[in-house]
């Protein structure tokens, strides 16, 4: 696959684009290469969502954006800069970031996770408290009964709620989201991506999705890209790519159209 | 007298004894979670540069804490007696437990989140600050447990350097083989252990409960560091000071008498301040203390400072023997101030009832029976020159087995308990009339001259005129039978050495009233 032109035609608006991979190239250890000379453009405001099977490559792609990664050959860029030129904390707290695993951590209360990257950032007390307040009714979590609770003693679902507010604490223009809402359950979750399609209405981020579920990729994204074997095989608004008869793409529809046929 | 009544007759000296275990414990703890948290995070993120440092804290821990004393005793700077040796090797073994600790804690930290904060933007230094060090504190705290339980145990062994501390009634219980002593500072070591192990453990779980923000846990422990190193400064001061003369003494009873006798004459005919640190773990030691300048004084053997300290050849003449250690004294800047009067030799003991049916009356008479006994030495005599290798060549001594080394003050009672059946104890002792011992003449003048002597530091006696004359004027004035009784005193009656000691002044003054 040469350079360029194949992918900038696969982005949806004529935005300009937020985030590039230009022939990106991973290898680590025994995996093997993870991510095969991907190529990628991620239009400013658009969810993306990346589906494929565990070891696409998936979460690799959020850790060469964010910089916890560089790739060993090609490039990644950033609102046009190269993440070998970014400072590397300095890009990340500009990217918010929904760990596949929660990530809250448990010494710290809920408003003090929410509170993190703005106090890397540096801002002052006041600020931060308004700013947290102001997340946490966001995500539905009122501050009130909530910013002072350890973040071990709320269920599942609020943690994740924290997750979100914490990622869009410092208002970063770029959400990378790692498995957001797979530990919940099936109402929890529809519930969270209802909020989240709300949300991102209001907020316009431009937002990394990575999820093994495509019924999740369809609820929340304007873009589905399907990942396997550390390329892309096919790239589409969630409409064109339910119809694909690709093979790389079919069997991750499969549990869709089963339930669908159910249904109906 | 049984343990509440000891504790308190002697409340006043209980107190203070307790209150110096507490300081040495935490003056080490604080400073030992000062020097080993560093290190532990520093072993925990670069685990090349760590192992060999948990390596040599594991190595640290295994040398006994006696010998570890022994190493730091005569270095510069760390060495010399009292508190500040002590502290330092209770420092070294709290460091293995608490960087044990850190490390596990730092690394046991969930990888999940070190990824999140990383993913969050947190540099490496942030990182540790906000996520790995709260997060280790639970097991850091459990660490600190360890290690000043363990610092209570082995802070009792710092009575032999003359640190102070409960130890003191443990290693003087021992040399007056007296149990309710003993007790009196192993129950409330015990006890306190006990205590501080239970305070912690209430840290820890409200740690574990409420979680404290690093910057408070920061300004916490730099407040009780800074509590520590004032508390630390404060004592080292108030022990020090140069009108403070510091008088010494081996660990047996008859030294501890006779420190004690030195520091009461001082105390009632001059104005200075006396410290005792008697009880010290044997010749070489209060020898280091002395040329250190940690004791001014203590009472020397003539025999035993030309033999063990200065290495002579052995000699039996008591005047040419006394002149050659005043002579080496002095080329060290000691002062060798004129004998006491008693000699307190090495006597060779037998049961009385061995001697009286075998009819022995020397060491010559005994190398016969002797093919068939089992003998018991302390360590020194062991390896004196003018110790056990030379009495066995002289007379010819061959015993059943290998001399048993034993403890001085367990070796009276093996003998009467016929556990061995001869001893090399001392002349002087109390015990030789209790367990009806029989000390054998020492028919061809193998042992040297043992005359007990005062030795002094020269610029001691020159900064303190009076401190010379009122220990002259001791001289010759206590006799071998003075000796015995005071050790009898102490040792088969149970009486306080500093009462027996006071007695004997008051006597002594009525009896044969001072010159001065």
């Amino acid at each position: 696959m040469r350079t360029g032109c194949d992918t900038v035609g696969l982005v949806s608006s004529g935005q300009p684009s937020a985030i590039q991979l230009r022939d990106v190239r991973v290898t680590r250890g025994a995996a093997g290469r993870v991510l095969d000379g991907l190529s990628l453009d991620i239009a400013k405001g658009e969810t993306l969502a990346l589906v494929g099977r565990s070891g696409a490559g998936k979460s690799t792609i959020l850790k060469v954006i964010n910089g916890l990664l560089l790739p060993e050959t090609g490039e990644v860029s950033v609102e046009g800069r190269s993440t070998r030129a970014w400072d590397p904390f300095e890009l990340r707290r500009r990217i918010g970031y929904v760990l596949q695993e929660i990530g809250l951590f448990p010494h710290m209360t809920v408003a003090e996770n929410v509170a993190i990257v703005p106090q890397l950032l540096g801002w002052d007390a006041t600020r931060i408290r308004a700013r947290v307040e102001e997340m946490l009714e966001l995500v539905g979590l009122p501050a009130k009964t909530y910013a002072d609770r350890p973040s071990m003693d709320i269920s599942g679902g609020q943690r994740q709620r924290v997750g979100v507010a914490r990622a869009l604490a410092a208002d970063p223009p770029i959400l990378l989201m790692d498995e957001p809402f797979g530990a919940l359950d099936p109402v929890t979750r529809s519930e969270l991506h209802r909020e989240f399609r709300r949300i991102q209405s209001e907020l316009h981020k431009t937002v990394v999705i990575v999820t093994h579920d495509m019924a999740e990729a369809f609820a929340l994204a304007t873009r589905v890209g399907v990942l396997d074997a550390g390329a892309i095989a096919q790239i589409d608004a969630p409409r064109e790519l339910a119809r694909s008869p690709d093979p790389r793409v079919r069997p991750l529809l499969e549990p869709l159209l089963e339930a669908h046929a159910f249904l109906s | 007298m049984n343990l509440l009544d000891f504790l308190s007759a002697h409340r006043a000296e209980f107190l203070g004894l307790l209150l110096q275990h507490i300081i040495l414990v935490g003056a080490s703890t604080t400073a030992a979670i000062a020097i080993g948290v560093p290190i532990g995070i520093l072993a925990a993120r670069r685990p090349r540069l760590g192992a060999p440092i948990v390596w040599l804290a594991n190595v640290v821990q295994t040398i006994p804490s006696l010998a570890m004393f022994g190493f730091l005793l005569p270095l510069p700077l760390v060495g010399g007696l009292g508190a500040r040796v002590a502290i330092i090797v209770l420092i070294l073994y709290a460091l293995l437990p608490i960087i044990r600790t850190t490390v596990a804690g730092v690394r046991g930290v969930d990888r999940a989140l070190v990824e999140a904060g990383t993913a969050l933007g947190m540099t490496p230094r942030q990182l540790l600050w906000r996520v790995e060090l709260p997060l280790a504190v639970p097991g850091i705290v459990a660490g600190i447990r360890v290690a000043a339980v363990i610092g209570v145990g082995t802070a009792t062994i710092a009575a032999a350097v003359g640190a102070g501390g409960l130890g003191e009634y443990i290693f003087r219980g021992l040399s007056m083989v007296d149990p309710t002593v003993i007790l009196a500072g192993a129950v409330p070591a015990a006890c306190l252990a006990l205590a501080v192990d239970g305070a912690l453990l209430l840290g820890e779980r409200s740690l574990k409960r409420r979680r404290v923000s690093p910057r408070t846990a920061a300004v916490a422990a730099a407040a009780v560091l800074l509590a520590g190193a004032i508390g630390f400064a404060a004592w080292m001061r108030a022990s020090g000071g140069d009108t403070v003369i510091r008088i010494g003494s081996k660990n047996f009873t008859e030294q501890i008498l006779l420190g004690e006798l030195l520091a009461q004459h001082i105390e009632r005919t001059t104005s200075l301040r006396v410290e005792r640190r008697l009880n010290l773990g044997g010749t070489f030691i209060c020898d280091r203390a002395l040329r250190s300048g940690d004791i001014d004084i203590y009472v020397e053997y003539t025999g035993t400072a030309d033999t063990a300290v200065f290495k002579h050849p052995v000699e039996t003449d008591p005047s040419r023997v006394l002149e050659r250690v005043r002579a080496a004294y002095a080329e060290a800047g000691l002062t060798l101030l004129p004998p006491l009067g008693f000699e307190n030799t090495f006597a060779i003991l037998v049961r009385g009832e061995d001697a009286r049916r075998l009819g022995l009356r020397t060491i010559a008479d005994a190398a016969g029976p002797a093919a068939s006994w089992q003998a018991g030495f302390g360590y020194e005599f062991l390896q004196r020159a003018d110790g056990y290798p030379g009495l066995r060549d002289r007379y010819g001594l061959n015993f059943a087995a290998a001399p048993r080394a034993m403890d001085l003050s367990l070796i009276y009672r093996a003998l009467a308990q016929k556990q061995v059946d001869l001893i090399a104890g001392d002349a002087t002792s109390g015990l030789i009339a209790a367990y009806d011992l029989f000390m054998l003449e020492d028919n061809r003048r193998y042992f040297p001259p043992y005359d007990a002597v005062p030795v002094a530091r020269r610029a001691a006696l020159l900064r303190h005129p009076e401190l010379r004359s009122a220990i002259e004027a001791l001289a010759g004035r206590i006799t071998v039978d003075d000796m015995r009784k005071m050790n009898q005193a102490v040792d088969a009656e149970r009486r306080d050495p500093a009462e027996v000691v006071k007695a004997f002044l008051a006597q002594l003054e009525r009896e044969r009233p001072s010159k001065g």
